[in-house]
């Protein structure tokens, strides 16, 4: 199964209507968090909203994660280890306040912890190398938060 | 026992805040949030909710720092920590003026510049972190990594 999210502030029906064409085509198994989405995916089983238990097991069960390039939704799926593609929201086209997305997917991209699709044809490109994507990211991802910024957090709290 | 306010908008903000959990072993903890949903997460933590103002909506941002201030009051944390967005900032700024040592962590989504509610709560912070290298500066806010 493979699970799209799209979070909850805001709408994203350009990710969902790609993903639902998409496994129509492919006759793929899907399921979407399509959050305030308008566009209603007709190959794929959704939800409007899921509760953080049951959003936390399909990511786990998930063989692959395809979402907006939400700090939530990324840093959720490396706990899980579960492989992701992000698709950024362009602010060009509405989809967010402004292009933040695309900045924090490019820097993730480059410490090779996530891949990322900037547009429904990368998207598609990567859906059909999406083999080689889960393997890649099987490979271990040190995840842990920073042991500095903790140990300064640590050393500032009072009775330190 | 001390008492650290953990404070954070849904989504993103909380995911990040929650990185932070072990750093706050050992104290009385009160999460702070937007989202209702969120509490069947924090076991039995104390869980209190504030309107959502993300866009800084001027009425709903007047409301938001109301019902924050009287969180803040009822709650007198010895700590605030928040990693955003516009009720944290609330929280840096009531927390401070009532004497709390206060703690900033710009979101990780923020890699291009602060956010402005990190901006602006830069000057209520005792630690003010960005989660980015290239956005520190020597008057801060300072850079010890990330919470991944």
């Amino acid at each position: 199964m493979i699970l799209v999210t799209v979070g909850e502030q805001l709408p994203f029906d350009r990710l969902i209507r790609t993903m639902d064409l998409w496994a129509g085509q492919q006759q793929q198994k899907v399921f979407a968090q399509i959050g305030r989405s308008t566009f209603r995916p007709s190959h794929i089983q959704y939800k409007d909203f899921l509760e953080q238990g049951e959003f936390r097991q399909r990511l786990q069960e998930a063989q692959l994660v395809v979402a907006h390039a939400g700090m939530g939704t990324i840093i959720s799926a490396l706990e899980t280890g579960t492989p992701i593609i992000v698709m950024p929201r362009k602010a060009a086209l509405g989809e967010h306040r402004n292009d933040h997305q695309i900045a924090t997917a490019s820097r993730f991209l480059a410490l090779s912890y996530i891949a990322v699709a900037f547009d429904e044809n990368e998207l598609r490109q990567k859906l059909a190398d999406m083999e080689d994507i889960c393997k890649s990211q099987e490979t271990l991802r040190n995840i842990d938060p920073s042991p500095l910024l903790m140990k300064s957090i640590r050393d500032f709290l009072p009775g330190n | 026992m001390k008492k650290v306010m953990l404070v954070a908008s849904s989504g993103g903000h909380w995911v990040q805040l929650n990185r932070l959990y072990p750093a706050f072993e050992g104290m009385e903890k009160i999460y702070v949030t937007t989202e209702e949903r969120y509490r069947s997460t924090v076991d039995s933590a104390r869980f209190l909710v504030v309107p959502d103002a993300s866009r800084w909506n001027k009425l709903k941002t007047l409301w938001l720092a109301l019902v924050m201030l009287k969180h803040v009051l009822t709650v007198r944390p010895d700590i605030v920590v928040s990693t955003g967005a516009a009720p944290g900032f609330f929280a840096l700024l009531f927390g401070k003026a009532l004497g709390a040592k206060t703690i900033w962590l710009d979101s990780i989504a923020n890699v291009e510049q602060l956010s402005m509610s990190g901006q602006m709560a830069g000057r209520y912070a005792d630690l003010w972190f960005t989660q980015w290298e290239h956005l520190a500066t020597p008057e801060g806010p300072l850079y010890r990594g990330a919470i991944l």
